[in-house]
């Protein structure tokens, strides 16, 4: 990459940390570049530490990559907790030399501006809420950020509001910048933004954003959810653009009414999908099993977060694997995809919905909490480019005693019946069933109707596209992960096999029913494998040893922040010298 | 074969009561009084000259949950204490659909609990019929939270139950449903008429069954209902319908024969109103979103501009 700068601002939650990045990534779209942010915040709704982190280049990013080479530190607990990060050759802006809450050490090499954010918003513009505004003035006049970009944000941002609202955040830049110009007029600043360039034809959306969006794409008419962190955006975002669809947005009183709400749409033939979090994916278990026996097409997106229990509701994991692939009583077959990035979370929750209309049954889509909050500019969707699947409805019956709605079939799947379609009425239930779908509990029944749920996914593995591969058959070292783990390695990989060592990747976006001939081609084309993931027991490397021939080595992160490419990077060097394979490993 | 856009409810020529029912035998006991609500049901959607193929009966768990798998229509036996969200969702997917909820008192006060008032409060165009035996009668005789004081139960001590009755009479009307009923499940003439204008109401119906347990429930018997069945509106006690706060006091008595040897076992329409029903505020959101018959595409993406 020509260009690769990351800006970080940090400060307390509530001051303007979040929406400066929005707009430092905003303007820089409007420049052409490409961006990702990455951010964090506390579960409280005001104070704690937050941060928004832009990464910015002219080439597709993949990650949001190791640290940041510019940190704007809006208060003493921003610079406390970023010091030890304040490496030579980064640069720091912070709140001083007088006004903030914190005095600066010298560190070496690491170039130091001090701009009175919070004095010149509480002194000057007598408004303590400009501060954030001061600080991005700061930022485009030492940095050249483009202005006009920037302040067109900020006008779309609080025209709303009206015009004097926006000359007031104006005045403010300006008076960020001023200080810079007065008080560093012969600075050599190490960093600078690439000029601007045309616009691309490209959407911003967020990894919940891009859910709901791809739920409207895929066709879902019905989203009923109850608010949990951090999956309650995708259904803010789906209110204005489902209902505009002609679909319904519904709250519920709790995960378990959602995804009940969710089996009833789809029942009368409404493609449907829920949003939750592990707590939610707990409730819903029971459901997920009705949905299972009476095979009715749902989608959950899971938005993982730390857990168990309330766990950390804002932070990053990747725990719920199990629940998904395994959890609730029975043998209760479904599917598990897994999104690694933001486009992803529009192609696999089209996916996610096809799946369940083809299979007729639950299907999981995984995300996470810092991928629900990861911005990234993506082009604009074509929607004729996406393939849209719907169940297989059955034809109209002479007789509705006679229509068989859980025929035996060699797919395993019988065609559906719905409201409005003459003769094809049937009473779905969660107990075990005849073809008619009568409860039945005979041997013969049971081992037919059990083995039929199972035989629709024997196929699936083919069905769905092939996995990606990076590296050649023959590298020392194979790297199998999943969800945002993908975007990480894949960056820590080119590092690594631009060094010339020879590492491969497997990129699998449907974890579950396993992928095993591909899991079990690409190990043995290496000479070792690793599954690095952001759980403590190695949860998709326990099912790779369970459901295939290959035992991985687990690399395990659990802190509730996601891997960075420098660590998959060491991680990686670290096998490639061992003769003798570790069974575990991991870092904190 | 693609979902058609619009579907038929009613039939034109009207089918028997029978018609309405499925080739599979019920399971129940021999004297059970849901036997009577079944009959009564099937005989209402005739009435209501419903398309078996259009309407759906959604149950949970439990001895009257398996209602559903002996009528003639779609169905939903879902999860115990479900049935309530699962028919919320079928009705807001295909609104033109009737949705029946045919559940017990356990599933639909006990674990269910937390779910009945939501389509009342949001006066959901859909009818709740609870098959109140007093019992949870499918796992052998536990008390339910409309079992009478001193009823025996398995987890109960031999003291009974501990708890007052709840009154569902009182509580659906101020959830806010808009036709709230108690009926018998032996007097087919009045089930019957309470389950058609429960049927053909335009907004939250709810009608509470007294379908009496043969089998555990040796309190609340046929012979105990049979000489105290009262009829509220044809005695004139109780004829301003739209009236709540007299619905409310009306609905105060409604154990009092609990406590009296002479009071009677009230049946009747409680209450009765007009309210806008939640769908069509559901279509003024579409509306407001500006939902067209083509999907806008252009003007989705167009607000995720950088």
């Amino acid at each position: 990459m020509a260009i690769d700068l990351t800006i970080k601002v940090a400060g307390e939650g509530g001051e303007g940390v979040i929406s400066s990045g929005d707009f430092i990534m905003q303007a820089a779209t409007r420049s052409g570049m490409e961006v990702m942010t990455f951010k964090s915040f506390p579960a409280e709704i005001k104070g704690g530490y937050a941060l928004s982190q832009v990464r910015i280049s002219d080439e597709k990013i993949l990650s949001q990559g190791d640290g940041f080479d510019i940190l704007v530190a809006f208060n003493g607990e921003a610079y406390e907790v970023n010091k030890p990060l304040l490496k030579p050759g980064t640069v720091m802006v912070w709140d001083g030399p007088h006004g903030g809450d914190f005095e600066a050490e010298e560190h070496e090499g690491v170039q130091m501006f001090a701009v009175p954010m919070s004095d010149i918003a509480k002194n000057t513009l007598k408004n303590y809420i400009a501060k954030n505004m001061v600080a991005m003035g700061a930022v485009i006049e030492l940095f050249g950020l483009p202005e006009d970009s920037l302040k067109s944000s900020i006008h779309d941002k609080f025209i709303k509001k009206g015009q004097a609202i926006v000359d007031f955040n104006y005045q403010a830049i300006e008076l960020g910048r001023q200080w810079i110009r007065d008080n560093y007029p012969d600075r050599d600043v190490k960093y600078t933004f690439p000029a601007s360039t045309a616009q691309k034809d490209v959407i911003i959306l967020e990894g919940n954003q891009a859910i709901s969006v791809g739920a409207v794409i895929g066709g879902a008419k019905f989203y009923g959810a109850y608010p949990i962190t951090p999956a309650t955006s995708v259904g803010n975002h789906l209110v204005d653009i489902m209902h505009q669809t002609g679909g319904v947005v519904y709250q519920t009183e709790d995960e378990i009414s959602a995804l009940a709400t969710v089996i009833g749409a789809s029942f009368t033939g409404k493609k449907a999908i829920t949003a939750t979090a592990g707590p939610g994916i707990s409730l819903m278990q029971e459901l997920i099993g009705l949905a299972v026996m009476s095979e009715v097409p749902i989608v959950v997106a899971d938005v993982q977060r730390g857990g168990p229990s309330t766990g950390m509701p804002t932070k990053h994991d990747q725990s719920d694997l199990f629940a998904c692939a395994l959890g609730g009583h029975g043998d209760a077959p479904r599917v598990v995809l897994a999104a690694a990035n933001v486009q992803d979370c529009v192609d696999l929750t089209v996916d996610a919905l096809n799946l369940a209309e083809k299979y007729q049954t639950p299907v999981m889509l995984l995300s996470d909490a810092s991928l629900s909050i990861q911005t990234e500019a993506i082009p604009r969707p074509n929607v004729a480019d996406y393939e849209i699947v719907d169940r297989d409805f059955a034809k109209p019956q002479p007789d509705p005693s006679i229509f068989n709605r859980y025929q035996i079939t060699d797919s395993g799947v019988s065609p559906m019946g719905a409201p409005g379609i003459p003769g094809t009425n049937y009473a779905a239930t969660g107990l075990e069933h005849a073809e008619d779908s009568g409860p039945r509990t005979n041997p013969e029944t049971r081992n037919a109707m059990t083995e039929k749920r199972w035989r629709k996914f024997d196929g699936i593995e083919d069905a769905y596209k092939p996995i990606e591969r990076e590296g050649e058959d023959g590298d020392d070292l194979g790297i199998i992960c999943w969800g945002m783990t993908q975007s990480v390695t894949r960056e820590a990989v080119a590092r690594l096999r631009a060094q010339g060592h020879k590492v491969s990747a497997l990129y699998p976006k449907m974890l579950w029913p396993m992928p095993q001939k591909q899991i079990e081609a690409f190990a043995k084309s290496v000479k070792k494998v690793v599954v690095p993931e952001a759980n403590y027991q190695g949860q998709f490397a326990d099912l790779i040893k369970m459901r295939t021939n290959v035992v991985p080595i687990k690399f395990n992160a659990y802190r509730g922040e996601p891997l960075i490419p420098r660590e998959i990077e060491a991680m990686a060097l670290e096998l490639l010298k061992e003769e003798a394979p570790k069974a575990r490993m991991a870092i904190h | 074969m693609a979902l058609p856009a619009v579907i038929n409810v009613h039939v034109e020529e009207p089918l028997k009561a029978k018609d309405y029912r499925s080739d599979i035998t019920p399971t129940w006991c021999p004297g059970c009084g849901d036997f009577g609500v079944v009959s009564s049901l099937a005989k209402a959607y005739a009435d209501q000259k419903y398309d078996p193929s259009a309407v759906t009966t959604v149950s949970g768990i439990g001895c009257s949950s398996r209602l559903p798998l002996w009528m003639n229509s779609f169905g939903i036996h879902s999860c115990h204490g479900r049935a309530v969200p699962v028919a919320i969702g079928a009705h807001l997917a295909r609104p033109e659909m009737p949705v029946v909820v045919t559940i017990g008192d356990g599933d639909c006060f006990a674990i269910g609990g937390g779910h009945i008032m939501h389509p009342a409060r949001r006066n959901m165009n859909m009818t709740v019929i609870v098959m109140d035996n007093g019992t949870f009668a499918l796992t052998k005789n536990q008390t339910s939270p409309l079992s009478r004081t001193g009823l025996p139960g398995t987890l109960a001590s031999d003291l009974g139950n501990l708890d007052e009755p709840m009154n569902p009479i009182e509580m659906m009307i101020t959830y806010g449903a808009t036709y709230v009923a108690q009926t018998y499940s032996a007097n087919a003439k009045h089930m019957g008429k309470v389950i058609n204008e429960a049927l053909a109401h335009q907004g939250f119906s709810y009608v509470n069954i007294l379908s009496p347990c043969p089998t555990y429930n040796k309190v609340d018997t046929f012979a105990y209902f049979r000489p105290r069945i009262h009829d509220i509106n044809e005695a004139g006690e109780h004829t301003d319908l739209s009236n709540r706060a007299a619905a409310m006091m009306k609905a105060s008595e409604l154990y009092q024969h609990h406590h009296s040897e002479d009071a009677p076992v009230p049946v009747g329409v409680y209450y009765q109103a007009q309210k806008p029903v939640y769908y069509e505020k559901v279509k003024q959101v579409q509306e407001f979103y500006g939902m067209k018959e083509t999907i806008d595409w252009d003007n989705i993406f167009d607000r995720y501009k950088p």
